[in-house]
């Protein structure tokens, strides 16, 4: 039923496969957090400024990546998104085929998913910011970037981290599913492992068990990000 | 007007989109099935989770952990895969349900929900005051009395709208299933594509039918937090 003699290292195991796996998924994961992170904050920016197209834009752009599998987006994105690139290399004038690597749109995927999760953690924490306080950045005569790096970002962040941890373990736990475009991250290398040993059981067994710590070593992490930045705000 | 029609008749999304359409009673077998068994188990989860029966409580903690750290992909290759390759699972009666893909989605959703469900029905009945728990053992309340006219309203009431969350994040969970060679709307709009090579049109009209999926479980959501909320109500 288990065969965990064969997670050894080296060649006979496949131990060093899974810690590359494990980092894969980890990189992934962190990239595309990352960049999510950075769409979110423009969507945000879209949708606070009193501009109705962008407010447009943004909402249309979280209420359908929401409203719709992770799993529709990442195939959108794997069969679709090489078109939509030459289509767009095309425009300036460059006709030769152009092939993302899985990596690219792993990262797109899943900071696409991401994104929306995190721009509504980032809006809630930027509503949260009481008005007296731009107010008196300005009237202390701030200029704009000033007031975005040392009142806004600040308090943003110290509001956001808790649900920015959350979005964490969600876009951790959506990497499993870009196994499907083929790139060696945990739940991929799991089947190739099990197609060769014919025993999925305890592959399954261990990619559980990487995912479990990855989310609970994250989680501690999180928490002490979380003590650290409300420092002087608990009792 | 007549060619404008033709036109959209004759094009790849619209075929596709009645094509898909036949995979929506499939996705909402999966739903219908688990939602409410999802829903009993994880009402009777949070129970146990705070209850002050340590074994219970700890148990349940510790499978609320697991599953929430695992990814649902992890939990439905587990059920579909792992379970089918042990011989004597084989051999037994569990065989009849775990040899199918819609039995193996049903159950491994139906993990996963009760899972996220208890722990958000815990917050609810965690987060009931005192005082009313108290008025109510004042009026001569047994336990069972006190939980169905007391507890668990306030706390479903409460929870609604994150348990809406939830119902909507199962809808989109049951795509996961189509990995498992059942054929609902993501696995036919996956074959349409494979058919057709046209990725686009294919997972745009599924696209289209989960989004339209969601947008009846948020009015659900909706007219269930107007039901139960009448205090809440504008004009009444």
């Amino acid at each position: 039923m288990f065969k965990f003699d064969k997670l050894v290292f080296g060649d006979a195991g496949w131990g060093d496969e899974f810690l590359i796996a494990t980092l894969m998924t980890l990189l992934v994961s962190i990239l595309s957090m990352g960049l999510g992170l950075f769409l979110a904050i423009l969507t945000v920016w879209a949708k606070i400024i009193q501009n109705r197209i962008t407010r447009f834009i943004a909402n249309f752009y979280t209420t359908v990546i929401r409203g719709v599998p992770e799993l529709l987006v990442i195939y959108l994105i794997f069969f679709g998104g090489n078109a939509v690139v030459m289509s767009i290399a095309k425009v300036f004038g460059y006709n030769k085929y152009i092939e993302l690597n899985a990596l690219t749109i792993a990262t797109i995927a899943i900071a696409l998913i991401s994104a929306t999760y995190s721009s509504e953690v980032l809006r809630a924490s930027y509503l949260s910011i009481s008005k007296g306080q731009l107010e008196a950045a300005k009237a202390l005569g701030l200029n704009k970037f000033s007031i975005f790096f040392k009142v806004i970002s600040p308090q943003v962040i110290r509001h956001a981290l808790p649900g920015i941890g959350n979005v964490w373990q969600i876009t951790l736990k959506d990497t499993s599913l870009i196994s499907v475009t083929g790139l060696v991250e945990i739940m991929r290398q799991t089947r190739i492992s099990s197609n060769v040993e014919h025993s999925p059981l305890t592959f399954l067994v261990t990619a559980a068990i990487l995912y479990l710590c990855l989310t609970t070593i994250s989680g501690r992490v999180f928490k002490s990000l979380e003590v650290n930045y409300s420092k002087g705000f608990t009792a | 007007m007549i060619e404008f029609i033709n036109n959209i008749q004759n094009s790849l999304i619209y075929k596709n989109f009645f094509l898909v359409l036949s995979g929506l009673d499939n996705t909402l077998l999966l739903l219908l099935i688990s939602l409410p068994i999802g829903f009993i188990l994880a009402l009777l989860f949070a129970l146990g989770r705070v209850s002050k029966i340590t074994f219970l409580s700890r148990t349940i903690a510790s499978y609320i952990f697991v599953i929430r750290g695992t990814p649902l992909l992890v939990q439905i290759y587990l059920i579909y895969f792992g379970l089918g390759s042990v011989k004597f699972i084989r051999e037994s009666f569990l065989w009849y349900a775990l040899k199918e893909p819609f039995w193996c989605g049903v159950i491994a959703l139906t993990i996963n929900t009760v899972a996220y469900g208890a722990e958000i029905f815990r917050g609810g009945i965690q987060s009931i005051e005192k005082s009313q728990v108290e008025s109510g053992l004042s009026l001569g309340f047994g336990k069972f009395l006190l939980l169905r006219k007391i507890i668990l309203p306030i706390a479903i009431r409460k929870v609604l709208p994150s348990y809406g969350n939830e119902l909507i994040l199962m809808v989109k969970a049951t795509s996961l299933v189509s990995l498992t060679t059942y054929m609902e709307m993501t696995g036919i709009a996956r074959k349409i594509m494979a058919k057709t090579f046209a990725p686009v049109e294919a997972f745009i009209a599924a696209g289209i039918l989960y989004l339209f999926l969601n947008f009846l479980m948020v009015q659900f959501v909706k007219y269930l937090e107007w039901k139960y909320n009448p205090h809440l109500r504008l004009n009444n």
